[in-house]
């Protein structure tokens, strides 16, 4: 049986049908979650998708963070949930605690929107299991908010456990490091700037490089189920 | 603090009060009303109207909300109609709406906010980005994408940095966070806009046949709801003069003209209204724009049955020390007004409060033929809606040609006067020159704040294009002319898809209607689109007039911004300009006269405006559709020919691909330089595989269609154009130079 994925939608996302869309071209059944609910309903793995989750007001994904929903989805990601936070979603990680680090306002000050170059440079996440080590992609980035920014110790750390997921080639925003990604300890969440979701197929999205991060979290599931 | 509610000691101006004191000196011509139009309200009420009534009349019969000036011309869009059976709503509505095939409609508009945009840039273009949105929403369309023509003034004056930044940030911080792409538009540097910038908004939604909503309030009984953003004193500009009438020192000191907009709010509002419409809880919906509840209340009741009874004083408010007259004339934005059977009632404040926003049951239909409004128990306002939406004013205001026109159309852009290029490297420094304009150069920088990846969705195979266009020295030098080039133009942006053209929208920003010279280039410029309309088989589904733009005696150029929406039945078949490969051959499909006349060469080149605009050919623009659309499996690749004419298509097509060209004028009859710069309409760059061109040469002769082989696509970085001066050659790199750099020049 096709694993289930939840995405959740808060007032203001934006992306929530597109990652849901994304899911289900990945293999998976998308099931919607609602952001003041507190019931998962059983899903294997969660998309946080992008947008302006609260009119992003306060600090982009801090009052996010409080949603009844997301309190499950924190438990759940201690648990080994594998979780994908994309753009909002992953400004929400960052605020949740599930992932290092924060997003700041772009070094150019504007909203930036363009195809981006993207280097991952590791396939040993729930997320990326279907990429090869320094594969080039194209995906999408919009945000105004996406410089990635960590103390020095976090930064050397993320490096040498391998917990970069992704970088720029071409760095958008004033990303340290040209980070465009990173995950946990367990590898099993995962945040990224740029979207995937915008690009599973050429006639929506500049590439369908997009879709092996839907495929990777089905395949890992898929075996995870079998072992 | 002082608890006690401000409005317990306001002195109120009831209908009663009204009727009993006929001699009380009203603020009218503060308001904005001439003394006729003011007599005309108390010959309609029998009475003088109340400070309430006073302020509903004066802001519906503006011109903004009465079309007043323009509707006399405005006519002709509904006389001159072409027979089609695609329009399922027209002209009146929120939106037109554009049948598109297996049960699915389109409904799409623009719509100006240009005087809120040259006050408070950011803002003015924010709240015209949700002001369009919500029209499409209320015709029970899901609202897909959004598109915006700009004009500022001259790129070297020092407040030009200062609209464009606000405007391009208020687009996209509005636009973004709806969560809407930015699928295109225009933006346009000239120094007739100095004063006077413009800022027209389009956006296009999509909804099932059945889902189809229209403004009114009819079922006796039936509740009226008013829901989203509470309501403050934003953009309530001239009403003070009635606060400071009415009330004493204590009332609320001035308030800011331009409202302020909160685009989570509007999220919220789409997905909590289509909800509504998906359970099929709404009989008839408004949003609140422009006149806020003043037009809101009227047009329901107007179109409706006639009765409404509103409860002013149940209005959730921002400000509680707000008057009723300040109510009703708020244009706070992100509100919208329901009419509900009272059966649903529970349900759809069950939807509002899952969506965090806020909904009041504020009123009733009732089986009067009046608009009735409350304050709390004093009747303040009690009028027939129909007069105050519909029957305002009308004016056939005086117009005639313009005395300068002639001199202008006669100093044509001759050798003499703009020197032509003489050698193949003269041609080639102004292909330079062009692309490193203005208005030709690369947009990037703007583009890449608006988000235009949201919303992929595939589900119906259908697919849009939609495209907005407009000359304004054409329209200079000939509006009749400039209007109907702004049409063929739009159309065949959208035919160069594949797309069949469907139906137009039109924002048309002149100067003031008060000038018989404008109101002359306003009147050919209805007449020119209307007649353009019926000859392409492409109604006018609605649109939106914009006067006035102005400064002292001097009007912007003639501005008539044409939408054109287009359907591909299978969006996979649809046409781009990255689609050719290598050795794909290059044809130039229409004609090419000498047409320099208003052009970019002219522009940029001389600084020259003079002369007529090129020759209109609507037959030759439907044929060159035609052949677009039923070759299309054919075409790798299309590039219609406008602005700056071939030079630029050319450069576009390599610096936007991976290949080059190598083309040459051998197969033609006119010189390089004509070829190059001239911007006669009903041109295409198509290319092909080599063996496909016969066929697509064929169907152009067909119809009458000159064709052309250029020459072929190359694995090369560079454009060759060969003429008989020498080839001119151009490296993308070259090319790049001056045209990825000129805007953010320009902003610095």
């Amino acid at each position: 049986m096709a694993p289930r994925i939840g995405v959740i939608t808060f007032p203001g996302s934006l992306d929530d049908s597109d990652a849901a869309r994304a899911v289900r071209a990945g293999g998976a059944e998308a099931v919607r979650l609602w952001h003041a609910d507190t019931d998962l309903q059983s899903v294997n793995a969660v998309v946080l998708p992008g947008g302006f989750s609260y009119g992003d007001y306060l600090r982009c994904g801090a009052i996010a963070k409080f949603a009844p929903m997301m309190a499950q989805v924190i438990d759940a990601a201690r648990e080994g949930l594998p979780v994908l936070g994309i753009c909002n979603g992953f400004q929400i990680l960052c605020e949740s605690g599930l992932l290092p680090g924060a997003l700041i306002r772009n070094n150019h000050l504007h909203f930036i929107c363009r195809d981006q170059r993207v280097k991952v440079e590791t396939n040993a996440t729930s997320w990326t299991a279907d990429f090869s080590v320094g594969q080039n992609i194209v995906i999408p980035v919009k945000n105004g908010e996406g410089g990635y920014v960590a103390d020095e110790r976090t930064l050397d750390m993320l490096a040498s456990e391998n917990r970069i997921v992704a970088s720029y080639i071409g760095n958008p925003n004033g990303s340290m490091r040209d980070i465009a990604g990173i995950t946990n300890e367990a590898r099993t969440v995962v945040g990224i700037m740029p979207h995937p979701e915008h690009a599973i197929d050429s006639l929506t999205g500049p590439s369908a490089d997009g879709l092996a991060f839907f495929t990777s979290v089905v395949s890992t599931l898929t075996v995870g189920a079998r072992t | 603090m002082n608890t006690t509610p401000i409005s317990v000691r306001r002195d109120i101006d009831t209908v009663e009060r009204a009727g009993s004191t006929p001699d009380v000196q009203q603020p009218w011509a503060d308001l904005g009303l001439k003394p006729d139009e003011y007599q005309r309200i108390r010959d309609i009420l029998g009475r003088r109207p109340t400070s309430a009534e006073l302020a509903m009349y004066s802001v519906m019969w503006s011109e903004h909300c009465s079309y007043k000036s323009s509707k006399v011309h405005l006519r002709q869009f509904g006389a001159k109609q072409p027979q089609t059976d695609a329009m399922l709503v027209g002209i009146g509505e929120n939106a037109g709406v554009v049948d598109i095939g297996d049960g699915w409609a389109v409904t799409f508009k623009v719509e100006s906010h240009n005087h809120p945009s040259f006050v408070e840039p950011y803002q003015g273009a924010a709240t015209g980005v949700g002001g369009i949105v919500r029209d499409i929403l209320a015709m029970g369309a899901r609202p897909l994408a959004v598109m915006d023509s700009l004009r500022f003034g001259a790129p070297e004056h020092l407040d030009t940095p200062r609209i464009v930044s606000g405007v391009v940030a208020g687009v996209g911080g509005y636009g973004n966070c709806l969560g809407l792409p930015n699928i295109g538009g225009e933006a346009v540097f000239d120094s007739c806009y100095q004063g006077n910038p413009l800022v027209n908004a389009l956006c296009v939604g999509a909804m099932r046949h059945e889902d189809i909503h229209l403004a009114k309030a009819s079922g006796v009984g039936n509740l009226v709801v008013l829901y989203g953003a509470r309501t403050g004193g934003d953009g309530i500009g001239g009403v003070s003069v009635l606060a400071s009438e009415t009330f004493d020192a204590t009332g609320p000191a001035k308030r800011p003209s331009v409202q302020v907009g909160d685009p989570f709010m509007e999220k919220l509002l789409i997905e909590c209204t289509l909800q509504m419409f998906a359970e099929k809880l709404v009989e008839g919906i408004q949003d609140l724009g422009g006149a806020g509840l003043s037009c809101a209340t009227s047009e329901l009741a107007s179109n409706g049955d006639g009765g409404m009874r509103v409860h002013l004083d149940r209005v959730p408010l921002r400000d509680a020390t707000l008057s009723p007259e300040e109510i009703l004339m708020s244009e706070s934005q992100e509100r919208m007004m329901a009419v509900v059977h009272p059966d649903n009632i529970e349900r759809v404040m069950h939807i509002c409060q899952r969506w965090d926003v806020t909904a009041t049951v504020i009123g009733e239909v009732t089986n009067a033929s009046h608009l009735q409004v409350y304050w709390h128990d004093d009747l303040i306002v009690d009028v027939p809606p129909r007069t105050v939406a519909h029957d305002g004013p009308v004016y056939d205001r005086p117009f005639h040609r313009p005395a300068w026109l002639d001199a202008r159309q006669s100093d044509e852009p001759t050798t003499e006067r703009c020197p032509r290029p003489s050698t193949a490297e003269h041609m080639r420094q102004q292909i330079l020159e062009l692309l490193a304009s203005a208005n030709l150069c690369d947009r990037e920088w703007l583009t890449s704040q608006y988000d235009r990846y949201v919303l992929g969705n595939t589900t119906t195979g259908r697919g849009i294009a939609v495209s907005l266009d407009c000359n304004g020295r054409f329209g200079a030098l000939d509006p009749y002319v400039g209007a109907q080039l702004a049409l063929s133009e739009a159309y065949r942006n959208v035919a160069v898809s594949g797309a069949t053209p469907l139906a137009v929208t039109d924002c048309l920003n002149f100067g003031s209607p008060e000038d018989p010279e404008v109101m002359w280039q306003f009147a050919e410029a209805v007449r020119g689109l209307a007649d353009g309309c019926l000859e392409l088989g492409t109604p006018v589904t609605g649109g939106n007039v914009s006067l006035y733009n102005q400064t002292a005696t001097t009007a912007i150029h003639p501005t008539p911004v044409v939408g054109v929406l287009g359907v591909l039945d299978d969006v996979r078949t649809r046409i781009t300009m990255h689609g050719a490969k290598p050795a794909d051959a290059v044809i130039l499909i229409g004609a090419t006269q000498e047409e320099f006349a208003g052009g970019e060469w002219a522009h940029v080149v001389h600084g020259h405006l003079g002369g007529t605009p090129p020759q209109v050919n609507l037959v030759a623009e439907r044929s060159l559709a035609s052949v677009i659309r039923d070759h299309r499996h054919l075409i790798t690749s299309a590039h219609d020919l406008s602005d700056g004419g071939l030079a630029i298509a050319l450069s576009e097509l390599v610096l936007r691909n991976d290949y080059g060209l190598d083309v040459s004028f051998a197969d033609t009859d006119a010189d390089a330089f004509t070829m190059l710069f001239s911007e006669s309409v009903a041109r295409a760059v198509v290319t092909t595989a080599s063996e496909n061109v016969d066929a697509i040469r064929a169907a152009c002769e067909l119809v009458g269609l000159p064709s052309a082989l250029l020459g072929t696509v190359t694995a090369d970085d560079f454009l060759s154009i060969t003429t008989a001066d020498g080839v001119i050659t151009l490296s993308r790199a070259e090319l790049a130079e001056g045209w990825s750099r000129t805007f953010a020049r320009i902003m610095s």
